[in-house]
């Protein structure tokens, strides 16, 4: 990752980690076979999002999504695919708290040993917490996720 | 027009923005306060503030007079006949609600149509469905043409069958800056038996706005984005036909006379004013209305002109870039979108250059599908924008279309 190309000032909300996968996500699919999906929508900026999730057993075995949005919805949807395969539903919701509140204000000092490795695949998210207008374009693939855990078709709103 | 001269008047554009000089291109959401209209609604508050109509203290009356002068300052700006034909509301909004209330449900009947175009901000469009569901008033949308224009044969068309009692336009698009031919659509609803509301909110900021030269029959605008503050707006009806609508809102300073079996109205406006305004936002638009009358609207509509054609040049020149709306008359307010990046991230990376941009729908979800899309970025220019800040805009742009390549 080169510093010095002259897009300092743009980088530290748009780290080239977010970039890629804004770019190229490798989770952007419709599973054909799935267990679960459910949407998510954000009314207020037109970002959209479904979700598809095929259990392996107790885990998630894997996440593919459909997103239409910001280079920032895209990458956390794909960074959320990536980071929740083969995870339990309770780590799950538990990521999904821990990133939360990450999104939310820039750290999350009450995540244990046990959420360290996956919010440090996430860190580069953390950005969106100086702007608190953006930070549902980071979340939104989430919500839809847990919805679909659910049970539910739609996303609630925050 | 001297800009520099003009920017010393808004303390706010002094300010730096994560260390970079604030380049504000939302006046169209929200337009910037000259210290002027601070200092009017603060000196109210340090020596004379009361409620009005009402106390028969000094006061009361001094403030009663400050306010009731807006009506007058606000009835010259348009060319009102009267001063009563001035009604005070929160914003254009509910200056548009009050019409599909009181106009709609009062004097219109059912089975008459309501027509708006194809370029309506969303406040301009939910109030008359909800006078379309409770009312039996049918709905019709005059569309647009791919310049952004409003289509003129398709609405004349649909107000050939004679049921359109009223057409509720904008006069100048939030999202395309097309202004619309005002003269020729009320010629036209008139010929037709239609009376004519427009939603100025955007034009009043752009052009001098004269209801007895356009002819029109209602006007409605609001006061936050001619300079002035928020939470005051203004709708403008004929005498006659305000007379013959009931009121909106019911309360204190909208009656008469109150008894337990019936009420009777005050007067228009006050018919329409219900409850204690906001006084002091009334006092600062007037010190608004005196600011841009000092300047003059041919001073301020030449150096929108001269601004949104440089604008318009420099965007050509930016890869990727689509400007939405190629409108013959057109004022300065520009949405665009860049072919590799969402909007949301152009305002994004934008604000992180210190420049201040409006992304998203702009409640006009419809005018976006219309251009297929989802959203855009929004640029609009104020008295007080400059040529550099236009530069600073497409050179931004440019960075960020380089950072998503």
């Amino acid at each position: 990752m080169t510093q010095t190309d002259g897009f300092d000032d743009l980088r530290d909300l748009y780290q080239e980690v977010i970039l890629d996968h804004g770019r190229r996500p490798r989770f952007a699919t419709r599973l054909q076979a799935f267990d679960a999906t459910a949407k998510g929508d954000n009314p207020m900026c037109g970002d959209r999002v479904q979700v598809w999730v095929k259990f392996d057993n107790d885990a998630i075995g894997r996440v593919g999504f459909e997103a239409r949005g910001c280079a920032i919805s895209i990458a956390s949807a794909d960074l959320m695919a990536e980071t929740v395969q083969g995870r339990d539903k309770t780590d799950t919701r538990a990521l999904f708290e821990a990133f939360r509140q990450m999104a939310r204000t820039g750290s999350c000092p009450a995540c244990d040993d046990a959420l360290a490795e996956p919010i440090e695949r996430l860190t580069p998210l953390a950005g969106v917490h100086e702007y608190p207008s953006r930070v549902k374009c980071a979340t939104l693939p989430w919500h839809a996720l847990i919805a679909a855990l659910d049970g539910a078709k739609e996303a609630s709103s925050e | 027009m001297n800009v520099e001269r003009i920017r010393q008047d808004f303390p706010i554009l002094t300010q730096t923005i994560r260390g970079k000089p604030l380049v504000f291109l939302d006046s169209a959401a929200s337009a910037q306060k000259p210290r002027a209209v601070i200092d009017a609604m603060v000196h109210a508050m340090d020596t004379q503030y009361a409620n009005i109509h009402r106390g028969l203290h000094w006061m009361s009356e001094r403030t009663t007079e400050a306010y009731e002068s807006t009506r007058d300052a606000v009835a010259a700006l348009m060319n009102a006949r009267d001063r009563s034909e001035i009604i005070f509301t929160r914003n254009s909004t509910e200056a548009l609600n009050l019409m599909a209330h009181s106009y709609g449900r009062g004097v219109m009947k059912r089975g008459q149509a309501v027509l708006i175009s194809g370029m309506e901000h969303h406040s301009n469009i939910v109030p008359w469905q909800l006078l379309r569901d409770a009312h039996g008033i049918e709905l019709r949308v005059a569309p647009i043409t791919d310049s952004g224009e409003l289509d003129m044969a398709a609405y004349e068309a649909l107000l050939e069958d004679g049921k359109v009692g009223l057409v509720a336009i904008t006069h100048m698009s939030n999202v395309l800056g097309s202004i619309v031919p005002a003269e020729r659509v009320v010629r036209i609803a008139h010929e037709h038996g239609a009376k004519v509301l427009f939603d100025g909110s955007q034009a009043i900021v752009h052009r001098k706005v004269d209801v007895q030269a356009l002819d029109c029959d209602f006007y409605a605008w609001t006061g936050h984005k001619l300079y002035g503050p928020t939470g005051i707006g203004v709708l403008w009806g004929r005498r006659e036909l305000l007379e013959r609508m009931p009121p909106f809102l019911g309360g204190g300073d909208m009656i008469s006379s109150v008894t337990y079996e019936q009420s009777t109205w005050a007067a228009v406006p006050h018919k329409f004013e219900a409850g204690t305004p906001a006084i002091l936002e009334g006092i600062g638009l007037k010190a608004a209305i005196d600011y841009v009358q000092a300047i003059g609207y041919d001073v301020m509509a030449a150096h929108e002109a001269a601004l949104t054609e440089h604008a318009l040049a420099r965007l050509a020149k930016v890869p990727g870039l689509r400007v939405l709306g190629q409108a013959q008359d057109r004022g300065g307010v520009i949405s665009f979108a860049l072919d590799k990046a969402h909007a949301h991230d152009v305002a994004t990376l934008l604000d992180r250059q210190g420049i201040a941009v409006r992304a998203g729908h702009h409640c006009a979800e419809p005018l976006m599908h219309r251009f297929n899309l989802d959203s855009t970025a929004r640029a609009s220019f104020g008295i007080y924008t400059t040529h550099d800040e236009v530069d600073a805009l497409a050179d931004g742009l440019t960075r960020v279309r380089e950072f998503f390549a």
